[in-house]
C-alpha cells in the first residue's frame, strides 16, 4: 500500500485518503504552440518503472495538491513537496539519488 | 437555517452508543491564518487560541478546528451562527477572508463509549492508538466511501462531522461498526 505525507497539513495517510493527479512538472502548452509541444503537452506522459514524479491532492482531508516522488515497483515514497514549484527540491533529488544511484526521470537526474 | 438536524435525534444504544448530536452551529472560515485580526475574532468569539495543525480547541458547542493550511472551521451554538458571522464580517473588513454558514450542510453525530476508538477505526484509515490520536486531536479523513472529519472530547468520546446529505449512510456506517464487540487492541 502507498503510504503519503501531505505537506500542507502533516497527515500521513494511506492512498485511498488521496487522489493521484498524473505526471508532475508538465508544462503547458496552449494556443500559439507548435504541434509538437501541444502533442507533448496533451497525450505523452511518462510510465516509468522505477522513480517517478507524480502530483497528488489530500482529497478526504485538508484538500490541497502537492508532489510526490516514489519508485512506481515498490511503492517507497522518496519524499513529498510544496506543489508550487517547477521543478524537484535538492533534499527529494537528493533522497532518490541515495537510494536509486544514476537515475533518471525525463530531464532530472 | 434549519430547525431539525439530518438524523433528527436518532440513537443507537449499544455497548458504544451511537447518537445524533443535535443541530450545531458550523462557520467556515478561509483566510490567512496568520494574521492577528483574524486571530483575535476567533479568540473574541470561543474563547480559544489557535489551534494548530489537527487539532481542536473545543470547549462543549463553542470552538475552533483546524481545518487546512487557510482554513477553520468554528463551532458555535446554532442560533448564534448569524450574528458570530455578522461580527466576523465587521472585524476582518478590507482584508480577504470568507465566513460561510455550512450549519446545515453538515450533520454532527456522537460516538460515546469504551469502544468509540474501535468503531472510528474499523471505518477510516487513521491509527486511534491512545498514542497517536487523543483528546484535543482532530482529523479530516475518509469514513468508508464519504469524507468526514473527527476530534475526541476530554471524556475520549468522539465526534464525527460529514455532510448532511451522507448522515444517514454515516449513521448506518457508525451504528453498525459499534455492533460488534470490541476486540480490545485499542
Amino acid at each position: 500500500m502507498l503510504i503519503l505525507t501531505c505537506p500542507c497539513c502533516g497527515v500521513t495517510g494511506e492512498e485511498t485518503e488521496f487522489h493521484a493527479g498524473g505526471e508532475a512538472h508538465l508544462t503547458r502548452h496552449g494556443p500559439g504552440s507548435s504541434d509538437d509541444d501541444f502533442e507533448n503537452y496533451l497525450f505523452l506522459r511518462e510510465n516509468p518503472r522505477g522513480v517517478h514524479f507524480e502530483r497528488w491532492r489530500h482529497v478526504n482531508g485538508c484538500g490541497k495538491w502537492f508532489h510526490a516522488a516514489r519508485d512506481t515497483a515498490t511503492l517507497e515514497v522518496f519524499g513529498t513537496y510544496s506543489a508550487q514549484t517547477t521543478e524537484p527540491p535538492q533534499d527529494i533529488i537528493d533522497a532518490i539519488t541515495a537510494k536509486r544511484p544514476g537515475w533518471s526521470w525525463r530531464e532530472f537526474k | 437555517m434549519s430547525e431539525t438536524s439530518a438524523l433528527n435525534g436518532r440513537v443507537a444504544e449499544g455497548a458504544t452508543t451511537v447518537r445524533d448530536a443535535g443541530l450545531q452551529g458550523m462557520i467556515t472560515l478561509r483566510g490567512n491564518l496568520a494574521s492577528t485580526k483574524l486571530k483575535a475574532i476567533c479568540k473574541e468569539i470561543t474563547g480559544q487560541a489557535m489551534p494548530k495543525a489537527g487539532q481542536a480547541h473545543l470547549d462543549g458547542d463553542t470552538g475552533l478546528a483546524w481545518m487546512s493550511p487557510d482554513e477553520l472551521l468554528l463551532l458555535v451554538p446554532h442560533g448564534q451562527v448569524a450574528e458570530v458571522i455578522a461580527r466576523i464580517d465587521a472585524a476582518l473588513a478590507g482584508q480577504h477572508y470568507l465566513a460561510v454558514n455550512v450549519s446545515d450542510a453538515r450533520a454532527l453525530i456522537a460516538v460515546e463509549g469504551s469502544g468509540a476508538r474501535e468503531v472510528i477505526a474499523r471505518l477510516c484509515p487513521v491509527d486511534m492508538a491512545p498514542e497517536a490520536f487523543g483528546p484535543g486531536d482532530f482529523r479530516r479523513t475518509r469514513m468508508a466511501q464519504i469524507p468526514a472529519a473527527f476530534w475526541m472530547e476530554q471524556d475520549g468520546s468522539l465526534r464525527v462531522i460529514c455532510f448532511r446529505s451522507v448522515a444517514e449512510y454515516a449513521f448506518g456506517l457508525l451504528s453498525n461498526a459499534a455492533t460488534s464487540p470490541a476486540v480490545g487492541c485499542l
